[in-house]
Order: structure tokens, then C-alpha cells, then sequence
């Protein structure tokens, strides 16, 4: 259940719908502020014409490549001998290498069997049997997929990652959650980097630390950390004041009340950061193996580039399944919490024993293993699918891409969705004169959120035009519109279907476990040889990678609808589609918007990966930053879309007037 | 108060813990250009690594070196994907011992193998790389005139599609290929846009889609390819290559107007690899073979699903006669 639903959807799922006359109020103070903006455009729109004209002045542009050149150059020629290298990134990079290594080594040394036993023990004693079974099947499937050792190679590195990420976002949690200074200074820094597309920062990383894990793992904790240092902030400002203040009246210092009281209170929102940064860090396995991360996304890597979709997907289940019993296990391990004292379970494995009883079990098993003389996998246990999925898809490319009568084939409907949408979006958003643009991105943040943001999502869009990428960006921004109606038309109407029946919704559930946890890489090849090249299959495979969390939230969104106001409504005699329309999703508002804001960051990701099948724009550049390692270029880009992004979130982030710091 | 001094505590105590953790990995210098893979066999086995470019003719170079390694001179290989540019850093860095496949990048070889030396040139691997515009042969047959780029403008409308808009669509894969067409487009004065595929696993299968539809295209591509077996494609002419027009290219690179050289590929190993006398630096200097036998290895990996590892083997298996003389004498 937890996969992905990030924190603010269950924080903004709370927040009732609003009464409806507070609701006009709203409405009339968005019609304030419109005529506001309205007044200041009557003002400002002439005099910036008259001054600058409709495209981007390029008297407000910085070129910005002669100093970055500069310091790439500066950095390569410096890095085997100046002390920032040698005496702290070296160590740095050094300390990586051996922990990867010796986690790795261990792996190794405890052989299938015991990893398998390990693990599937853990996941009984955290999370019950049908976890552990789920966990025993994974293990044993990604060995018979042939990908023991490089399971092992991404599990060594997830396990360093993970808990580099939880340690460095604990201590800036456990900072700002006790500082409130602190607190409004990260909570931005925080809530920006969710929303960073991980691409967009390969570049830099690569080039101070070079190709190679060190580089791989930083970039992997870089995204993987932020959920973890805000979800312990949140856990720790969220403490009961009442139980506070008790344990301050029994004259507890400082450290005892945070050691007794704030962090047991928090423990439900500290769990949830860990599932959350494994999940993260586990999304990046791939995009990692671009730059040197080994293991399973090298091979899924490696297998697309000759067009091997097969050995990529044969690559890619055990990241799917790594993922899914990492998710199962964190989560069932948060519920449990709350239900303490555990009474679930065999006796045998209750109490301290239990540790030390699965630490034994393990070795045994693990020499069991190495005594029966077969370290890694065993040789002849491999199953091959490469060829038969290979098959299936140009079966279904064949019979799919062109000439399918009445509807016609998919070819086809990437050029009408090409010329007559993203064509005409691109064109309209690049004529759009620029103050044009950044006056309806204010005013759109502004209606949904408070100045500051709006504030926020136009200095975003200025800094784009600034850095001189105004026009690709406006082609990326026209591929993530396009990709997100299609989504939300898609994820609003599947999500109310299974909304409407447990029986759909428990059917569609591994579906969108799968949808969401396989790499976007694995269905890059097959999107392209049904799509064509362009920025067609780029936004087909966004709509794919964002669909399944705009489904999860409208339908979660959609069944805490208060029921007594669902039956109130049917016995008035509405029918069930009058329910829906009128109760049913009025009353869900809050969730939808939400979706609309995790599908706008979701989409925005996988259409700057679309960069590689021919998306264009920002995404290309990124791409050719980081293959020809010019840093100029790659990062101008990386910052655009990362501005792009900030912009997105706040257009369509709904602030409910937090009583705690403004998400500026 | 108390707040204020719990922070403190705690920055100590992390101040403390990376200080603690600094120490624990080595004192004094670390360089971490020297550092290797946390994957690589363990120290005292004899090991190699070497890069892999995504083009499947590197795959195939690699994959022959890679079994002749292991099997004769009884060496752990390791392979790192690595695109072009970066993999020059990565060998100056020894996180790779050897490139075996190098189309040419001047500014780095001035960089690493002249100023820095960290890089020595290893000779040519004996295939020579031509990059040129292709157009498939069942078109070029019921239409020769698409062959030479003067007729190009007549048949853009055939070309056309939904992302070169009203112009006919030139095809290009991977941003880190060595590539001058959009110079060429305008220094040429052709209706075409340059359509970036992004990578050439994209690139690969659309020509295919395109192929399988018997519709005309025109692309960027090069030789040696495995992709030639599968759709036979003839080049299109471009202005003859010349010293003058190349040299014109180095200082700006928008005046380029003519076609793309052929080039010697060269291998090229790290400084320290070279020097070290060992048996597998010798055997990836004599490494030399043709076209035609890269081609073939390359065909049985890429269309007919073999691992590399099965392809090289059966490759070294039919070969003996050429793969001998790579051995060092013992």
C-alpha cells in the first residue's frame, strides 16, 4: 500500500473537504487576486514589450558555458592532487568503495542459501509469513533468472545507500525537527528536492568523483535522503504537546525528552522515511548504471543497448521484486508498531532469542550451502526468457504498429497525437510571448497557493530564460502537458472504476506494483519500436511510469469519502452516477489535486529520460552532457529542469494553510 | 536552552562520527583516481578491465579479448559500459585498463596522451570506421538518384514525418557519436531536420520498423555495423572529404561542409597497464583482426541472441589462425 504514497498525500488526504461557504469565500478571493495580477499585467505588459519584445530578451540571458568549462577543466586537472580531492573527497570516495565491498564480500561468502534464508527469516520476524514467502520466491526467482550476482552487486550497493540515505536524513531531520530556525530553512530545500528529476544531477557527481560507484551511490543518496530528513522532521514537530509537556513537569533534560519522548512518537513517521528512501534509492538502480553503478541496471543497461529487450526485462524483475518485499517488509514492519505487543506468529519467533536465533539459522544454512560446494548460484539452474519475451514483443509490434483496421496502429497514433497536440502545444507555448507565460504560471499559483509560491514557481521560470534555454524548455513543458492530461484522463477514470469495485481494485494492484517499480528503461525500447522516434514514445512511457500513483490516490482519494454522505445522497435518490459527480468527487477534491501534482513530478521525470528516444528538448541535452561530458551544456540543462520542476509543483501544489512554515 | 544544547550535542557527535570514520579509512592522502571497483576480484588474482562502448562492434572487440583472457592467459576480465568521453577520463583514472575501439577524439588524446600522459596510444585494432549518410537499398534501387546529397531537396516530402514537421527527417543516434550533420544541413542548404534518436538502441529500431514497411528514410550511421546484414542500406554521397574543409571544421565546427573521413580505429591503454609488462598488456597490444571478423561476431550477439561470451567463443573456435598470433611468446 505504501509503495511511492508519499507523505503529503496521506497528511493532505486528511484535511477535510471544505464547507461550502468557505469555499465561496475562496472563490472570491481568487477573483481578488486575479484582478490584482490582472492590474499589475495592465500595468507591466506594455512597458516590457515596448522594452523587450515577445521572445526572451537576450539581454537578460547569461551565458554561463566559458566558467563552467572552466571549472571542468580545473576539476580534472586537479583531482589527483589538490587537498579538497586527496584529503576529503578521496576519503569520501574511499569510504564508499570498502563499504560496498565488504557488504558485497559477505553476500558472497553467506552464498544463495544464506542469503535466501536471511532474508526470508527477517521478513517473518518483521512482517509475517506471507512476506517471508513473497521475499523466498524473489530470491529464488532472480537466481533463476541467471542474475545472482548481479542481484547481489545491486543488493550490496542498496544496502549502503540505504543506510547512508537514513543516517544523513535522520541527522538533518533530527536537526530541524528540534530547531525551528532550522526547519524553515531545510522544509524548502527538502520539498524541492522531491521533485528533482535524479537525472538531472548525474552530471556534476560524475565529474568531481568519475564513472564508478563512488559516484553511482552518491547521486543515489542525494536522491534517496531528502524523504527521510523530512519525514523525521515532520515526526518530530508532530509530537503531542500534552505528552511533552508531561515528561518536561517530571524534570526530564532535554536529551531524556527526546530520547523518551519525541522519538517513540515519531517512530511510525521514521519508519515510513526508511521504506521511503529504500523505495527511492531502489528507483535508481537504473538510472545509476549510466554512470558506473554495476549490478543489475548495468545489465539492464547493457542489454538495451542491442535492442535486447528480453535479457533487459530478464534484468529488471529482480529490481522489481527486490523492491516489492523491500516495500512489503518496511511497511508491515510500520503497521505492526502500532499494534504492539505482538501477538501474532509462532511463539518461536517472539523475543530477543529470535535475533540471535536467525543470525544462527543463517550460518547454518550458509555452510550448508558452501559444504554442498556451490558458492554462487548453481550453474545449471538457469532459465531463459530473453528469447521467448523477445519474440512476444515483435509479435506485438508486428501486429500492432500499423494497418490494425478501424482504429489503426499505434504508428499511426503517435503521429496524430504528435501533429495535432504536441505540435501545436510546442508551437503555441514557444510563440507565447515570455511575460505571457510567467504571468499565467503566477496566476495559477497563486489561485491554488499562497504569494510565496507563486512568487517561487515565476522566479523559477526567469531563471530559465536567464540561463538561455527558454525555447527547449518550452518543448519539454509542452511533452509533460500533453503526458499529464492523458494520464489524469486515464488515472481518474480507472481510478473510479476501481474505486467502485473491491474486486477491480484487488486485480489491479500487482499490475500497478509492477508498473511502478519496473524501470522506465526496460519499456523505452518496446514504446519506441510502437511509437516511433520522437517525442511520441517519450510521453507514452511517461504516461505509463506516472499512471500508477494518479490511479492509487484517486481511488484512495475516492473511498474515504465520508459514507454517510454517500448514503444520505442515494437516498435522495440519486443514481449512481449523480453520487459520483456530485458528492463522490466534490468531496475528493483534495486528492485529486494531489494527483494531479504527484503525476505533473512523475511525468516530468520520465519525459527528460525521453531524451533518449528521441524527446528532444532539455532531456536530449542532459543526455549529451553527460555522454560527452560537457558540463556547460548538461548542467544549464539540469537546472532548467530543475526549475521546470519547482515551477510544476507549486502550479499545482495545494497549500492547505499549514499551520506550520510556508512550502515556499 | 535545552534545545540549543542538544543540537550541539548532536552536531558534535556527527562531527565526531565523520571525523572517526575519515581516520578509520587511511590517514593522510587518498586518491581517489587510483580507487577500484568494489565489484573487481580480489587483489593477487590477475584482473583487467576493460571499457565497453555501447555500439555492438566494441561489444564484439571486447567479447573475443574478454574469452581469450580468461581462457588462455587464465585472467579475471571486468567490463564497465561507459560512453565515449567518459571512458577517456575513466582509462586516465585506471578504472579501466584498455579502449579497444577509439573513432578519434582529438581533444582528448592532447589532454591525456600528450600533456598528462596518463594515457599511451595503443595502436590501430586493424578495422577502419567510416560514418557517412545511409538510405536503405530497396529504395536507392528504384530510386538512384537518392545516392548523391544533390538530388536530397527533390525527395524531403517523402522523408517527411511528424517530428521533422514539413521537412524530410535525417536521422541521428546517440549524442556522444561523432557527428557534424546539423552543420552540414545548413552548409548544404538541404530541406531536412535533424531528428535526434537519443541513443542508438532507438536508432536501431526504428530503422528496422522503417524496414519492415519498405519505407525510404535516410540516417546517420557507420561502418562496420551488423545492422548492414539485416537492412542493406548504400551510402549517400556527401562534398568529398578534404584536409582543408577538416581543418576549417577544428576551428568552428558550424562551417563544415563536407563528408566525414575514414578513420583507423585505435585502441589505447592506460599509462601504467602499458608499462606493467604483464602478459595481457602484450596480448591487447598485438590485438588486430578485420571487419569482416568483427562483423561476424558482432551478427551473432546482436541478431542472433547469443551472449557475447557464447558468440566470441564460437568466433575464437573458427579462427585460430588469427587469434594465435595476438598470444604472447612465452
Amino acid at each position: 500500500m505504501s509503495m511511492f504514497t508519499a507523505p503529503p498525500i496521506a497528511a493532505a488526504l486528511k484535511v477535510d473537504a471544505k464547507p461550502r461557504p468557505v469555499q465561496q469565500l475562496l472563490n472570491r478571493r481568487g477573483l481578488a487576486k486575479l484582478l490584482l495580477l490582472a492590474v499589475a499585467a495592465a500595468v507591466l505588459v506594455p512597458l516590457l514589450h515596448a522594452k523587450y519584445g515577445a521572445a526572451w530578451p537576450s539581454s537578460l540571458t547569461v551565458d554561463v558555458s566559458g566558467p563552467l568549462g572552466r571549472t571542468s577543466d580545473w576539476i580534472i586537472d586537479n583531482r589527483d592532487s589538490h587537498w579538497l580531492f586527496t584529503y576529503f573527497l578521496g576519503h569520501l570516495s574511499n569510504a564508499v568503495v570498502l563499504s560496498v565491498r565488504g557488504v558485497y564480500l559477505l553476500l558472497l561468502a553467506l552464498g544463495w542459501t544464506g542469503v535466501t534464508a536471511g532474508v526470508t527469516l527477517l521478513a517473518w520476524r518483521v512482517a509475517g509469513v506471507r512476506i517471508a514467502a513473497t521475499a523466498l520466491i524473489s530470491f529464488l526467482v532472480s537466481g533463476l533468472l541467471g542474475m545472482w550476482v548481479p542481484t547481489m552487486q545491486t543488493l550490496a550497493l542498496m544496502v549502503v545507500a540505504v543506510v547512508a540515505s537514513v543516517v544523513v536524513g535522520a541527522l538533518l531531520g533530527l536537526a530541524a525537527g528540534l530547531s525551528g530556525r532550522l526547519f524553515k530553512l531545510l522544509r524548502p530545500v527538502l520539498d524541492t528536492m522531491q521533485v528533482l528529476p535524479a537525472f538531472a544531477y548525474l552530471l556534476p557527481v560524475v565529474l568531481v568523483f568519475g564513472i564508478g560507484v563512488p559516484a553511482a551511490l552518491l547521486a543515489t543518496v542525494i536522491y534517496a535522503a531528502p524523504p527521510m530528513a523530512r519525514l523525521t522532521a515532520l515526526g518530530l514537530r508532530g509530537a503531542d504537546a500534552g505528552v511533552l509537556e508531561a515528561v518536561s513537569s517530571l524534570g526530564a533534560t532535554g536529551r531524556q525528552r527526546l530520547l523518551t519522548a519525541r522519538l517513540p512518537l515519531a517512530r511510525k513517521e521514521l519508519l515510513l522515511g526508511v521504506n521511503q528512501s529504500i523505495m527511492m534509492a531502489l528507483s535508481m538502480v537504473v538510472i545509476a548504471s549510466m554512470i558506473g553503478a554495476a549490478g543489475l541496471g548495468d545489465r539492464v543497461y547493457q542489454a538495451l543497448a542491442s535492442v535486447d529487450v528480453g535479457a533487459a526485462l530478464a534484468a529488471a524483475i529482480p529490481i522489481v521484486l527486490l523492491a516489492i518485499v523491500m516495500d512489503r517488509t518496511t511497511a508491515a514492519a510500520g503497521e505492526r508498531l502500532g499494534a504492539e505487543p505482538d501477538t501474532s506468529g509462532p511463539k518461536l519467533l517472539r523475543g530477543r532469542l529470535v535475533w540471535a536465533g536467525i543470525g544462527v539459522l543463517t550460518a547454518v544454512l550458509a555452510l550448508v550451502g558452501r559444504l554442498t560446494g556451490s558458492l554462487v548460484w548453481p550453474t545449471g539452474w538457469v532459465v531463459a526468457i530473453a528469447r521467448p519475451v523477445n519474440d512476444f514483443k515483435e509479435w506485438m509490434v508486428g501486429h500492432l504498429y500499423s494497418g490494425v483496421p478501424v482504429i489503426g496502429g499505434t504508428a499511426d497514433w503517435a503521429a496524430h497525437f504528435t501533429n495535432w497536440v504536441l505540435n501545436p502545444l510546442r508551437d503555441g507555448l514557444t510563440a507565447l510571448p515570455w511575460y505571457g507565460t510567467l504571468l499565467i504560471v503566477a496566476a495559477l499559483a497563486w489561485l491554488i497557493g499562497t504569494w510565496r509560491t507563486a512568487l517561487t514557481a515565476v522566479l523559477a521560470m526567469a531563471a530559465i530564460g536567464v540561463l538561455g534555454v527558454w525555447k527547449p524548455s518550452m518543448n519539454t513543458l509542452s511533452q509533460v502537458i500533453a503526458a499529464l492530461v492523458v494520464t489524469l484522463v486515464l488515472g481518474f477514470g480507472i481510478g473510479v472504476l476501481a474505486a467502485g469495485s473491491k474486486r477491480f481494485e484487488a486485480i489491479l494492484r500487482p499490475v500497478l506494483d509492477v508498473m511502478q517499480t519496473m524501470p522506465q528503461f526496460v519499456y523505452l525500447i518496446p514504446v519506441v519500436a510502437l511509437f516511433a522516434v520522437g517525442r511520441a514514445p517519450a510521453a507514452a512511457a511517461a504516461v505509463v511510469y506516472a499512471l500508477p500513483a494518479v490511479i492509487r490516490i484517486t481511488t484512495q482519494g475516492l473511498r474515504q469519502v465520508d459514507a454517510a454522505a454517500m448514503e444520505s445522497a442515494r437516498s435522495l435518490g440519486a443514481t449512481r452516477w449523480q453520487t459520483l459527480r456530485q458528492v463522490q468527487l466534490p468531496l475528493a477534491r483534495p486528492a485529486l489535486l494531489l494527483a494531479v501534482n504527484q503525476g505533473v513530478v512523475l511525468v516530468l521525470a520520465v519525459v527528460i529520460i525521453g531524451g533518449l528516444v528521441g524527446g528532444g528538448a532539455l532531456g536530449y541535452d542532459v543526455v549529451t552532457g553527460l555522454a560527452t561530458g560537457d558540463l556547460a551544456l548538461g548542467l544549464v540543462a539540469g537546472v532548467a529542469i530543475v526549475c521546470l520542476g519547482l515551477m510544476l509543483d507549486r502550479v499545482t501544489q495545494p497549500t492547505e494553510r499549514r499551520t506550520t512554515g510556508k512550502g515556499a | 536552552m535545552s534545545r540549543t544544547r542538544t543540537l550541539t550535542k548532536i552536531a558534535g557527535t556527527s562531527v565526531v562520527t565523520g571525523a572517526v570514520l575519515l581516520s578509520l579509512t587511511s590517514c593522510g592522502k587518498a586518491d581517489m583516481t587510483k580507487q577500484a571497483s568494489p565489484f573487481a576480484a580480489a587483489k593477487g588474482s590477475k584482473s583487467v578491465t576493460l571499457s565497453v562502448q555501447t555500439w555492438v562492434g566494441a561489444q564484439s572487440n571486447v567479447a573475443v579479448a574478454k574469452y581469450l583472457l580468461e581462457s588462455k592467459l587464465g585472467y579475471h576480465v571486468d567490463t564497465v559500459q561507459v560512453d565515449e568521453i567518459p571512458a577517456w577520463d575513466a582509462l586516465s583514472q585506471g578504472r579501466v585498463d584498455a579502449i579497444l575501439e577509439d573513432w578519434g577524439h582529438p581533444d582528448q588524446e592532447q589532454r591525456y596522451v600528450k600533456d598528462k600522459k596518463t594515457i599511451t596510444a595503443g595502436g590501430g585494432n586493424g578495422v577502419t570506421g567510416h560514418i557517412g549518410w545511409y538510405v536503405p537499398k530497396y529504395w536507392a534501387d528504384k530510386h538512384p538518384e537518392v545516392t548523391n546529397w544533390k538530388n536530397l531537396n527533390k525527395v524531403a516530402s517523402q522523408l517527411r514525418t511528424s517530428e521533422s514537421g514539413n521537412k524530410g527527417q535525417l536521422m541521428d543516434g546517440s549524442p556522444s557519436y561523432v557527428t557534424n550533420d546539423k552543420a552540414l544541413v545548413k552548409n548544404l542548404k538541404l530541406n531536412y531536420e535533424v531528428v535526434f534518436a537519443g541513443s542508438e538502441a532507438a536508432q536501431i529500431t526504428q530503422i528496422q520498423q522503417f524496414a519492415k514497411q519498405k519505407k525510404p528514410f535516410l540516417t546517420y550511421w557507420y561502418e562496420p555495423q551488423w545492422l548492414f546484414n539485416q537492412v542493406p542500406m548504400e551510402e549517400v554521397k556527401l562534398p568529398k572529404y578534404t584536409d582543408a574543409c577538416a581543418e576549417k571544421g577544428v576551428k568552428d565546427p558550424t562551417s563544415i561542409d563536407c563528408a566525414y573521413p575514414t578513420t583507423p580505429l585505435q585502441k589505447f591503454f592506460n599509462t601504467d597497464f602499458a608499462k606493467s609488462g604483464s602478459s595481457a598488456a602484450a596480448f591487447l597490444k598485438h590485438f588486430s583482426w578485420s571487419k569482416d571478423d568483427q562483423n561476424e561476431v558482432s551478427e551473432m550477439i546482436a541478431s542472433g541472441g547469443l551472449s557475447a561470451d557464447e558468440a566470441a567463443k564460437r568466433w575464437v573456435d573458427k579462427h585460430p589462425d588469427v587469434w594465435k598470433k595476438w598470444l604472447p611468446k612465452r
